[in-house]
Formats: C-alpha cells, sequence, structure tokens
C-alpha cells in the first residue's frame, strides 16, 4: 500500500468514527419523525447523554456502563418532549428547541467539574476476521470499535423493521395517517411515546460516544452542533435507515478534518471553523430539498401533528 | 336467542356547543341491510364512530349479539365483529394495499409473510369481484377502487358487521350499481350491513329498513316495502320537500357577461378550454351542464380572474376583464362560490365570523381607520346567520367544523350580500342534503328575480333543470350547444354531455 492511500484509509477510518456520533441520533430521529413526532431537541439530548455517559464512564472506569447511562439519559430527556408533544399536543418545534437549550444549560452547569477531564480507558478496535482483510473497505469498515458495530446491526435492523415487520408498518402509519393507524386499533399516543424515547436513546448514545471514545474528554458545548446536522441528515436520507449512513460518513468526514485541523494548530480561525455544522446543515437540507423535489419522496405527512381520536 | 345483532339504547354524545346524538334508539337485524338516513349533520357519523369504539357516548348502551358491551376502541370494535368504512377512508396512501390490511392486525406476528397475506386478500377480491392486487399503493387507486379496499380491509379481519359511513358519496352511478351488488352478496352470507346515506333513490334500491335521524334524534325505523321517497324526505327534513320550485317569468336585463372565444390551459399545459362563447343577462340562470373535467372548473377560474386565457375575451358589464386580477373582477360585481368550499371558499380554521367578512373586512363599518370592529363583525354575521338559517354551534370555532349545507349556506350568504352583478356557483348543492339544496336552489332563484345573472355549473342535470332559463352543454372544452329551458330535452343535453350530439345552431 502506498502513503498516500494508507492516509485516505486512516482518515476514512476517522470519518466513520466522527460519522457514527452523527448516525446514532440520525437513526433515532428518523423513527420519532416516522412515527409523526418532530424532536429538534436532538442536540441537547445529545449533549446530556455526552455528559452523563463521560461522568459515568468516569467513575465506573466502563465505557459501556457509560454509554448505556448516556443513552438513557438521551432518552430520559426526550419523555419531556414527549410529554409537551403528545400529551399535551403543544408546540413540538418550540418544545424540541427548549429542550436543545436545557441540555446546553443543565449540562453546562453540572459539567464544570468536568471540564478538559479526559476518560482515559481506551475502547479497543476489533478486527472481524475475514472482512477486515478486504483492502481498503475492511480497514476502514470491519477495523472498528464495538460501539460502530452496534450501529451496523442498528442499521440493518432499523431497515429491517421498518420495511419489512409489522411493527414498522404501524410506525410509518402513524407519521402518515394517524387517524386511520388509530381507527385500525394502533395506540397512537403510546407508540408514539416509545419512539419518541428511542430518538432520546439514541441521541444520548451519540453524545457518550462522543465523549467516551471518539474525543474522548469533556468540554462545555462539545456536541458543538452536531444534534442540528443530525436533524438536517434525517432529511438528507429521506428517513431511510441505509441512506442515513452515507450521509453520516460523509458529514462525519468533513469534521473529522476539521477536528484534524484545529488539533494540529491551523492558521484558519476558529470561529470559520465552528461555523462549519451549521453551514453543513444548510448545504445538507437544500441539497436534500431539491433532490426530494425531485424524487417525489416527501416527509411523513402528519410530521408534527398531534394526534386525538375524537379531534375532528 | 335473538336476531338482534347490534342494538343501542338511549345513545347520548355532546361535542362542544352541539348534541350529537340525543336518546338514539337503533336496532340491527341479522342479515339486513338497514340504512341510516339523516340530513348533514343529523348525527349519522357520530352513531357510527360511537359503535366502532372511535368515540364514546356520554350515556346509553350498546349490545352485540344480545350481551352488553363496552367498546373502547376500534380494535374492541373489531373484536365484536363490527368492521367500518368511515366517510373519510381510514388508508394511509403511502403504504400498499397490504400493507394497509395489515395495520393494527394484532394476529399477524412480529414478521410479515406478505406472500400468504397477499393470497388471502386476492381470495377476498376474487370472491367479491373486487380487482384489487395487494402490492399497489393507495395512492395509485381510484376513489371507487379506494373504497373496496376498506371493504377487505374488513372482510380480511373478518367482519359479520359492516357499518358504511355515505360510500356512495363518491361514486359514480356504474359504480354504485356494482357496489350494491357486493353488499347483497355479503348479506345473503349472513352478514348484516348498516348502510348510510341521503340520497333517496339509493335507499330505496338497497335497504330492507330504513331509520331516520334527525338534528341528533332518531325520528322513527319503516319498513322500505311501507314508505316511499316523498315520506322520508319529509321525516330526514321534518317539513314537505319541494321537488319542484316555483320560479317566476324570466325578466331578461342588460348583458353581464359577455365570454368570447375563450382558450385556457389546465395545470399539465394542455388545452382545456378551446374556444368558449356565450353571454348571460340581467335576470338570468345559465345553466352549464358537463361532465366533470370538461373544462367547467376552467372556466370558472377564468372568469374570477384565478387563471389566466391564452387568448379571448371576458367582459363583465361591458368592462373588459380579460386576465385582470380577481380584486378589479370582484371590483366591477362578480361573486364567486367555488367548486371546494373548504379550500378555495372559506379558511377552515378561521372562525365562522372572520370567514363571514372576508370579502369586506377592508371596508366600512367593518373596519376603521385600518382597526376591525368587531361589534360590527358580530352583527354583521349575525345578520347573515338568522336570514340564510345556517346553524352555527359557536360564531368563534374554526368555521370547519360546521356541516358541508351551513358552510355553503354562509359562504353563498357571503357572496349574495355583495350585491353582485354577476354570480358564478360551481357545484354549489354537490354533496348537501335534501333540505340544504332547495334552500340553496331558493336563493339563487330569489337572486334572479333581483336581476342578477347567475352561472350555475354543476353535475347535477336535475338541479340544471330545475332552475336555469338556459342550459348550456360543455364537452372537451367547447360549448357544444345552447338551448332554452323551454325546449331543452334532458335525453338531447344528456347525449350532448357524453359528446354524442353535435350542435345543429348556436
Ligand atoms: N369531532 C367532533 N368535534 C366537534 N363536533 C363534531 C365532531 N364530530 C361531529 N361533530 C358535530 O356533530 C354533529 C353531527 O355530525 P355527524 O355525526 O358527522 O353528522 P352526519 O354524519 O349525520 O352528517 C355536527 O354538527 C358536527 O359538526
Ligand atoms: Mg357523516
Amino acid at each position: 500500500m502506498t502513503e498516500q492511500s494508507s492516509i485516505l484509509v486512516t482518515l476514512s477510518a476517522s470519518a466513520v468514527r466522527s460519522g457514527t456520533i452523527l448516525l446514532f441520533p440520525t437513526l433515532g430521529e428518523i423513527i420519532t419523525e416516522r412515527s409523526g413526532v418532530i424532536n429538534l431537541g436532538i442536540e441537547g439530548m445529545m449533549i446530556i447523554g455526552a455528559l452523563f455517559g463521560f461522568i459515568t464512564g468516569n467513575l465506573t472506569h466502563s465505557p459501556y456502563i457509560g454509554f448505556l447511562v448516556g443513552m438513557l439519559a438521551g432518552g430520559l430527556t426526550s419523555l419531556i418532549h414527549a410529554f409537551i408533544s403528545i400529551t399535551l399536543r403543544g408546540n413540538q418545534i418550540v418544545s424540541g428547541l427548549a429542550l436543545t437549550i436545557f441540555g446546553l444549560g443543565l449540562t453546562n452547569f453540572f459539567g464544570q467539574d468536568w471540564i478538559n477531564k479526559k476518560f482515559t480507558i481506551p475502547v479497543s478496535s476489533i478486527a472481524i476476521p475475514g472482512l477486515s482483510k478486504i483492502p481498503v473497505i475492511g480497514p476502514v469498515l470491519f477495523n472498528q470499535d464495538i460501539f460502530v458495530y452496534f450501529s451496523y446491526i442498528l442499521v440493518v435492523f432499523m431497515w429491517f423493521v421498518l420495511f419489512k415487520t409489522r411493527t414498522g408498518i404501524h410506525l410509518r402509519a402513524l407519521g402518515e395517517n394517524a387517524q386511520a393507524a388509530g381507527a385500525m386499533g394502533v395506540e397512537v399516543n403510546k407508540s408514539r411515546y416509545w419512539w419518541t424515547f428511542f430518538g432520546g436513546l439514541m441521541a444520548g448514545a451519540g453524545g457518550a460516544y462522543l465523549t467516551l471514545v471518539y474525543a474522548p474528554f469533556w468540554l462545555d458545548g462539545i456536541t458543538a452542533g452536531r444534534g442540528w446536522i443530525a436533524v438536517a441528515l434525517v432529511i438528507f436520507a429521506m428517513w431511510n435507515p441505509l441512506y442515513a449512513v452515507i450521509g453520516a460518513y460523509l458529514f462525519g468526514g468533513i469534521d473529522s478534518v476539521q477536528f484534524q485541523l484545529q488539533a494540529s494548530g491551523t492558521t484558519i480561525p476558529s470561529s470559520l471553523l465552528n461555523m462549519q455544522p451549521y453551514l453543513m446543515t444548510f448545504i445538507v437540507v437544500i441539497a436534500a430539498t431539491i433532490v426530494l423535489r425531485k424524487r417525489h419522496i416527501g416527509t411523513p405527512r402528519e410530521l408534527g401533528i398531534p394526534y386525538s381520536r375524537e379531534e375532528k | 336467542m335473538t336476531d338482534i345483532v347490534v342494538a343501542l339504547r338511549k345513545i347520548t354524545k355532546t361535542f362542544p356547543g352541539i348534541k350529537a346524538n340525543d336518546g338514539v334508539d337503533f336496532e340491527l337485524r341479522k342479515g339486513e341491510i338497514h340504512t341510516l338516513l339523516g340530513e348533514n349533520g343529523a348525527g349519522k357519523s357520530t352513531l357510527m364512530n360511537i359503535i366502532d369504539g372511535i368515540y364514546q357516548p356520554d350515556s346509553g348502551e350498546i349490545e352485540i349479539n344480545g350481551k352488553k358491551v363496552h367498546i373502547k376502541s376500534p380494535s374492541d370494535a373489531m373484536k365484536n365483529g363490527i368492521g367500518m368504512i368511515h366517510q373519510h377512508f381510514m388508508l394511509v396512501d403511502s403504504l400498499t394495499v397490504l400493507e394497509n390490511v395489515l395495520l393494527g392486525l394484532t394476529s399477524a406476528g412480529f414478521y410479515v409473510d406478505k406472500k400468504k397475506v397477499a393470497a388471502k386478500i386476492t381470495a377476498i377480491s376474487d370472491r367479491y369481484n373486487l380487482g384489487i392486487d395487494p402490492f399497489t399503493k393507495i395512492w395509485q387507486l381510484s376513489v371507487g377502487e379506494q373504497q373496496r379496499v376498506e371493504v377487505i380491509k374488513t372482510l380480511f379481519r373478518g367482519a359479520q358487521i359492516l357499518i358504511l359511513d355515505e360510500p356512495t358519496a363518491v361514486l359514480a352511478p356504474q359504480e354504485v350499481e356494482e357496489t350494491f351488488k357486493i353488499y347483497r352478496q355479503m348479506v345473503q352470507e349472513g352478514k348484516s350491513i348498516i348502510f348510510i346515506s341521503h340520497k333517496l333513490n339509493e335507499i330505496m334500491d338497497i335497504s330492507d329498513r330504513i331509520t331516520v335521524l334527525r338534528k341528533g334524534k332518531a325520528i322513527g325505523t319503516v319498513d322500505k316495502d311501507k314508505t316511499s321517497e316523498k315520506d322520508l324526505a319529509k321525516m330526514m327534513v321534518g317539513r314537505e320537500i319541494l321537488f319542484r320550485l316555483e320560479r317566476g317569468p324570466l325578466n331578461r336585463g342588460e348583458k353581464i357577461l359577455q365570454v368570447e372565444n375563450v382558450k385556457a390551459l389546465n395545470d399539465k399545459g394542455l388545452t382545456a378550454l378551446n374556444g368558449i362563447t356565450f353571454d348571460i343577462y340581467g335576470g338570468e340562470i345559465f345553466g352549464l351542464a358537463g361532465i366533470a373535467g370538461n373544462g367547467q372548473k376552467i372556466l370558472s377560474d377564468v372568469i374570477a380572474g384565478l387563471r389566466k386565457s391564452i387568448s379571448g375575451s371576458v367582459y363583465i358589464d361591458g368592462k373588459d376583464l380579460t386576465n385582470a386580477n380577481p380584486k378589479e373582477i370582484f371590483e366591477q360585481g362578480l361573486s364567486y362560490v367555488p367548486p371546494d368550499r373548504l379550500k378555495v371558499g372559506l379558511v377552515p380554521n378561521l372562525s365562522s365570523s372572520d370567514n363571514a367578512v372576508l370579502r369586506h373586512y377592508n371596508r366600512e363599518p367593518i373596519s376603521r381607520n385600518t382597526f376591525i370592529n368587531y361589534t360590527e363583525v358580530e352583527n354583521y354575521t349575525d345578520h347573515l346567520i338568522k336570514n340564510y338559517d345556517i346553524k352555527v354551534p359557536r360564531k368563534d370555532a374554526p368555521v370547519k367544523f360546521l356541516s358541508g349545507g351551513n358552510m355553503q349556506k354562509l359562504l353563498l350568504a357571503r357572496e349574495i350580500s355583495e350585491k353582485p352583478k354577476l354570480l358564478v356557483v360551481v357545484h354549489p348543492t354537490r354533496g348537501l342534503d335534501i333540505g340544504a339544496m332547495e334552500f340553496i336552489r331558493t336563493v339563487l332563484l330569489r337572486e334572479r328575480d333581483n336581476g342578477v345573472a347567475i352561472l350555475l355549473i354543476s353535475e347535477d342535470l336535475d338541479e340544471i333543470f330545475m332552475i336555469s332559463d338556459r342550459i348550456g352543454v360543455i364537452h372537451d372544452g367547447r360549448i357544444l350547444d345552447i338551448v332554452d329551458i323551454e325546449q331543452a330535452k334532458v335525453e338531447r343535453i344528456g347525449l350532448l354531455m357524453a359528446g354524442l350530439d353535435e350542435k345543429s345552431t348556436q
């Protein structure tokens, strides 16, 4: 292997890891939105997962327990949104934004003692026998840590559930025509609670992966807009878990280049670099909108609309 | 032992501001087609939604096969063998027929064996001659086909009691005949059907018994063989219905509308109007007959300034208003009742009062120095409500909660109180019950006698013959002939509508 191509492989492998931070929340939000609930609080749920995962990891000296607690923290946070938007039938956009602000504030407060602390237990890569020997693809995709493999399994599993099972039919019907689903005996609001919670778990997972494996340290506001990129990636992915992978790794790649640049002390002003996630969000949304319009695939039709059986 | 499969006892259901069902008793026998008849807003759908577990009654009891039951949800209803086909279909457009059938089916496992389910769907489809392919997406199906998918859905779940909420409202006449065949086959197999409609001829065709609902109350149940359309109409409306309307002599005034050789394109860019020419004079009703999609909607939009013509001209009261903007056209004296009252005519989420003043909110006395005078708005709305007998539970509730007839009355009231010279009304009575139909036609005739020029676009030939002074027939973007009402023959107009008879003179 030439030196250039080996650099490319290293970069790609790092793009996958960086993309995994985005992939988890994107997958979660795809499911939440498919069920008809829009949760713009990903950034908030992510950073709560990031901090509490990080703290737990440090206290228990286990990245795995840390990861699980991070997920759970994200999941619990999402229940606030579920309560407001499903039970109270409030405005989901406002509730989601509030969740983001809440998450950033909460972690700012509880994270103070942890700033610049590191998580020192490395999560080692596991080379999958056979697969990791495939040129280029092998080292990029199959010499990764267990969390990355977990995300692969999730992608396939979610695709399967969504398109091959009865649960998936329910899920898709919920976001398209909740009245119809309700009339057919689906418990609309209960299901939406679960799928919103699932979205929260995934956002928490993304955050915990960031602070326990990718960084691995804690900084105030460490998610740095990644939650917003995930929101945009949901559209980019056309609400399909398989496409989410492509988007996540693409933008993960850009993100990881920036990360390396910043680490190596570039001359590009950091404020410019910090703009990057928001710029990315714009680009993704614009690109996705153009593609969607061409292919006539749209948002789940009743996204953001609360359900009540007796409402006209 | 009993042959009563569904019994409702003293069902009452109140919505904010309205008692939709008021102590209703109802019985369905095994193997019968029992029609529930009532005007729009009488409470038919509400009552059926209660049987299906979508709504919970405030009081009253339900018995299924002689046993008292509580139906808390549609899945409860399903367990009791009840399947309902709603007035607004409960189908998910982006899913396939098969996926819609599977929706909410608890007996199917986690993983779906699509082949097996598809085979079962095809079997049902074949048995009743429904012609439905399980792998088609709902949005690719016609309305009639979608309704058959709903039938499949209920049969797939083994429903023995079927509730059909105004299934024929969306069907063409031939489709209605086919659908009735299916219903007859189903009752022969021992199923029982509650059929909802307010079309009297259909009801006399299909029913065994008929229960009439009026303003939330059950008025009575009659055998089909012991009643007539006239009696049913009377029960439904609570008074004698005029199947003929009194019409005064024609007093032709000035020429108000002049349409000359107008051509226009439809949304797909194809020619929809291919040289339309006609005039309407003050004090006459010009009925434009035609089968849907022959250019009627495009024509009314061109006249109202909502669509551009590519050639030809439109004059209103002598002023050239070809491709003028709607405001100019309105100011020249046009009032427009569009075909789609909830999309174009009214703003669904605004209140009845707000909708009532949509045309004059920027004029005295409603508006003074840019501020809206709400006392005036209220007064004005009350005035319309009283004069047009509009049933509005609450003036500040969104107008979408009104029944179709009351929406249409409000819209017509608003447009007519503008004192138009030209009134264009498109399908003014479509989907309305006969009470509201009669009212609206009477109002149109009154305006005619007041000297307004009226363009009535309708697919209902009875309506056209009932109130028009002249009849034009539109086919494929051209007016094939225009005849005076005295010379008009239904058979010939029918042929013209089908494009089979060219005009003799014009
Ligand atoms: N979900 C609802 N919320 C408020 N009002 C309703 C609701 N459903 C029906 N209504 C009102 O109850 C009355 C009866 O309606 P409905 O049962 O739909 O009549 P029908 O089916 O006979 O036309 C109407 O006045 C309607 O506006
Ligand atoms: Mg109804």
